[in-house]
């Protein structure tokens, strides 16, 4: 993807919250552990979710790993690259509703054109952007490629000329805002504030047989485990260490050399792409994508997931999604209100005073219990400007 | 699960649309909408568009009205609305001054209401939704465009609404719709008592609220005469059940699915309150495609 | 010609909105480099303010003049408490800021909806702010336009003028400009921090107050409005207000050009691919502050 050549698995570093290696422990260990993590996280997506839960909370759980992935692209562009881009949705939507495009063309038939076309657009023919979608061959790879393009797009304008930090995730907000504007006015072709509904059916599969749902869980688990095994690699790489250094101390790294722009690049669009895979995924799962899906609320919504799970880790966006995801549908069932307190409260209290999210806990326990000296990374009140963290431009 | 009463939004309609579908459960759905859709497994307890857009277009054209201009949110409501508007319009030698649309929650309108005021119309048909009405009546008032000089015609505008916007703004302003709070008869006194005592006296019963009560009273009669809740047993005896609702008379067709339901349009008081000034006399019968109007036969 | 001149009119209304919502913002954003996303909430404060007070002061014209202060005093207030439970605990963290007073921004609105309900309340404004000023020609001049107009540029004079001649502004200004040297040259910085919270966020009060006249008070109003007020910062660049008055303005007459050209959703749109576009050419917005830290 970039200049940067992948590192040796021996010069790995762990991924501490912080970045750093922890004292006392060897990269062959932590291999080792990464590899039953996986074989662990396999059996419990593969084999103990479809036996336990039934097909309504199983279809529940396609659902949240779905936002799960949208989380791990969050965690690599924030947690890792400090960009807080709070308008993931988009990116969410563009897969989603390229899925959703190819899925309504093909219940429709060959030659036929979505129902609400004739009734909100009085289309005779489908709209020539459409036409494309029909083909699978190209449906298919769009619903990575479109978002990673758009993020290519933007971020290759906003990173050049060093637009971040708060600028940066207002303008990612904005664009979510921009984009729910645009498929709602053109109802016609994208369905307004309905979205694309009612898909039946899922590459020759009917999507209302309970066994082809569970298919369809299974793919979404396996593509989660693949791009957790991708994301483990790349923030392994000397890219991974590039990133981190960025976030850290972007002056620092254009000063040793390196362009911070095409770093930052590639994780907004790696981000982005895990992000339309989800959305893609999200479609079949579901059966829906509407503006309603990928908007302000829904996009700033994905991040309390990360902050929550911790940030800068591998597997916490991916816990803190499920379970904020979890939570929600729990709670907002019986007390709609008391949700909201609630979901206001985790972005308090996880944001300001457990930055590093659950996670923290859990390197803070184990780092007891290793007996190596507690350096716990919390929130400090000292130093208005650490040394360089430089998320705002001051100058 | 026997049936459920809910929904609001088209959206939210829409999205659980393949689930009842999939699942053959009923949803009874209360609230006025677009029209254009037919679901075995749903209910349509409010106005379908023949029994409040095209009644709301009749009075306009009763009244002298020769033009109309069209103001709406940005979805799939108002641009619906509205092309049956300009059907309408064409057949019935109105014209269409103008037609704008504004994003959904937007609360600027300065631009929309001058235009609406350079264009001379006659009337304004109003399908915007939530808070941009608020926006939208008090830059009405602000232009110095009264009711008098050019009526307001709203379709989304109840009771519950006009104490969010403020009568200061909507005085004499006029509201298509099948149920006021004043609207006569034995029915409705007594639904308006026992909202009151239940709710409090300040809050008003609307049209969106008669609709959902209604549903459930129809939803025991077809189970009554069904002797089961099955649902597709429900459905089969569906076809004519009547019920004395608040807002008069209502038959359920069975075809359809949606339900006969007397049009009024009526004018907001100063205390708030909507008084009918028309009405059809009797019950419409439903017609979601406008099947049954030959200016709109190319619109479904 | 007359609908042109009403367009102009409009623009110049939508950017005097604009710079009322978005003025207390530019004070703390440059001050700060704080994010505050509760903003919003606070302008909802302030209309709620004046609903709760025509509860007891029956006169629309009365209720609103005493609005105005106090509105400013409540938001005032619960911008310095923000400031001290959280912000001030998270200067290092702008990002984290964010997210943190988006947090407090929902439970804002979930408070008001417990409070006032979930429907919108309506407030009575004067009757002369319901008329309007006619001109020759045709054209006519809504007075609530011109008193949020009058409102929005009083607010600039009056913080011009006491950032310039005061000696907090004097404070302010330093920490502006650089604060490890105002804090060493003896100003307490977390004092100035605060006062600049109070009035930034009894900025947004006054707002509020504005906005019962123009649009619905509601707990979701301040939702709507704080991306329009971010983007207005940003623009303008931080540190100083006349790169927002100017900001203000210029989206104000650009949307409403686009609103009228095409329509309401693609004049957004533009507004955004223009901003977009403006960041490209100048980063850190119209104006940027040229100071000696390194950051």
């Amino acid at each position: 993807m970039t200049a940067v050549t992948p590192a040796p698995p021996g010069t790995a570093v762990d991924p501490a919250p912080a970045g750093v290696l922890p004292p006392g422990r060897s990269p062959g260990r932590s291999r080792l552990r990464t590899a039953a993590g996986f074989a662990f996280g396999a059996a419990l997506l593969f084999a103990v979710a479809p036996l336990v839960l039934s097909d309504f909370r199983l279809a529940l759980l396609a659902k949240y790993l779905c936002v799960a992935m949208v989380a791990v692209g969050i965690g690599i562009a924030w947690g890792r690259g400090g960009m807080l881009t709070l308008g993931q949705g988009v990116f969410f939507g563009l897969g989603g509703y390229a899925m959703a495009m190819h899925l309504k063309l093909a219940d429709a038939g060959p030659g036929g054109m979505p129902d609400f076309m004739q009734l909100y657009g009085q289309l005779d023919e489908l709209p020539l952007w459409w036409r494309p979608f029909a083909s699978p061959w190209f449906a298919l790879p769009a619903t990575v490629l479109l978002p990673m393009a758009v993020a290519f797009g933007l971020g290759s304008l906003v990173f050049r000329r060093r637009v971040r930090g708060a600028y940066f995730a207002i303008l990612s907000q904005a664009l979510a805002a921009a984009m729910v504007i645009l498929l709602i006015g053109q109802q016609g072709t994208t369905g307004g504030t309905n979205g694309l509904t009612d898909i039946k059916g899922f590459f020759g599969y009917d999507l209302d047989d309970p066994v082809n749902q569970r298919m369809v869980y299974f793919i979404i688990a396996g593509t989660l485990l693949a791009l957790l095994a991708l994301t483990r690699q790349l923030i392994h790489s000397r890219y991974g260490e590039l990133l981190v250094a960025v976030r850290d101390g972007e002056e620092r790294v254009r000063f040793l050399g390196y362009d911070p722009a095409t770093v930052k690049l590639v994780a907004y669009v790696v981000a982005a792409g895990m992000a339309g895979l989800a959305g893609a995924l999200f479609v079949p799962a579901v059966g829906i994508i509407s503006p309603a899906l990928i908007g302000i609320v829904p996009s700033i919504e994905f991040v309390i997931g990360v902050a929550v799970g911790g940030r800068a880790t591998l597997l916490g966006p991916v816990l803190g999604a499920v379970a904020v995801a979890w939570a929600r549908t729990a709670l907002s069932e019986r007390f709609p209100g008391t949700w909201t307190y609630l979901q206001g409260l985790l972005f308090v209290v996880v944001v300001a005073f457990l930055p590093g999210g659950l996670a923290s806990l859990w390197a803070l326990a184990r780092r007891r219990d290793d007996g190596a000296e507690p350096a716990p990374r919390g929130w400090s009140v000292l130093g208005r400007r650490r040394a360089g963290r430089t998320e705002v431009p001051a100058a | 699960m026997a049936a459920v009463f809910g929904c609001w939004t088209s959206a939210s309609r829409k999205a659980v649309k393949p689930v009842f579908e999939k699942n053959k459960a009923l949803l009874f759905y209360p609230v006025q909408y677009e029209g254009l859709e037919q679901s075995p497994y749903i209910f349509y307890t409010g106005a379908t568009t023949n029994q409040q857009i095209v009644p709301g277009l009749d009075y306009l054209k009763s009244q002298g009205v020769k033009s109309v201009y069209l103001v709406g949110s940005d979805y799939v409501f108002p641009r619906t609305a509205n092309k049956i508007i300009k059907a309408y319009a064409a057949a019935n030698g109105m014209t269409v001054s103008g037609e704008d649309y504004a994003p959904l929650g937007s609360t600027e309108f300065g631009t929309i209401v001058n235009k609406v005021k350079s264009s001379g119309a006659d009337a304004v048909f109003n399908t915007l939704n939530g808070d941009s009405n608020v926006a939208f009546f008090k830059e009405y008032k602000s232009a110095g465009l009264t009711a008098a000089a050019m009526p307001v015609v709203s379709v989304s505008i109840a009771e519950e609404e006009v104490k969010g916007i403020g009568t200061q703004y909507l005085e004499g302003q006029l509201t298509a719709w099948n149920y006021y709070q004043t609207t006569p008869g034995a029915a409705n006194s007594k639904f308006v008592a026992a909202y009151k005592a239940k709710y409090g006296a300040d809050k008003p019963t609307s049209d969106p609220m008669e609709a959902a009560y209604v549903g459930v009273y129809l939803w025991k009669a077809m189970v009554e005469k069904a002797g089961a809740f099955d649902v597709e047993k429900v459905r089969a005896a569906s076809d004519g059940i009547t019920f004395d609702a608040p807002e008069g008379l209502v038959t359920v067709d069975g075809k359809t699915q949606h339900i006969a339901k007397t049009a009024r349009i009526g004018k907001i008081g100063a205390d708030g309150l909507i008084t009918e000034v028309w009405n059809s006399g009797k019950p419409v019968e439903p017609d979601p495609y406008l099947k049954t109007y030959p200016w709109a036969s190319g619109l479904s | 010609m007359t609908v042109l001149f009403g367009q102009l009119f409009t623009g110049i209304s939508i950017g005097a909105v604009l710079l009322l919502i978005a003025l207390g913002l530019a004070l703390t954003f440059g001050q700060m480099n704080v994010i505050n996303m509760a903003h919003g909430e606070f302008i909802m404060a302030g209309a709620y303010t004046t609903y709760v007070l025509q509860q007891s002061i029956t006169g629309a014209g009365l209720s609103l003049v005493v609005a105005l202060p106090v509105a400013f005093v409540v938001a005032g207030a619960m911008g310095v408490l923000l400031e001290i439970l959280l912000i001030r605990r998270l200067y290092a963290r702008p990002l984290d800021t964010l997210l943190v007073t988006w947090g407090v921004s929902l439970m804002l609105q979930q408070l008001a909806r417990d409070i006032f309900g979930s429907p919108n309340v309506q407030t009575r404004a004067p009757e002369i702010l319901t008329g309007n000023v006619a001109l020759p020609g045709g054209l006519t001049i809504a007075n609530n336009r011109l008193f949020i107009l009058a409102l929005a540029l009083a607010a600039v004079a009056a913080l011009t003028l006491a950032l310039r001649l005061t000696p907090l502004g004097r404070r302010i200004r330093a920490v502006v400009q650089n604060r490890d040297l105002a804090a060493v040259s003896g100003i307490a910085t977390s004092r100035v921090d605060r006062t600049t919270f109070f009035v930034g966020s009894g900025l947004a009060g006054l707002a509020g107050v504005a906005l019962t006249l123009l649009g619905p008070i509601g707990p979701t109003m301040g939702t709507n409005l704080i991306i329009d007020a971010f983007l207005v910062v940003v623009v303008g660049g931080i540190g100083q207000l006349k790169g927002s008055v100017i900001v203000a303005f210029a989206l104000g007459v650009l949307q409403a050009t686009g609103e009228y050209l095409t329509t309401l959703s693609v004049a957004k749109v533009i507004v955004f691919v223009a901003i977009v576009a403006f960041l490209q050419w100048r980063p850190q917005g119209l104006f940027t502050l040229r100071t000696r830290s390194l950051a």
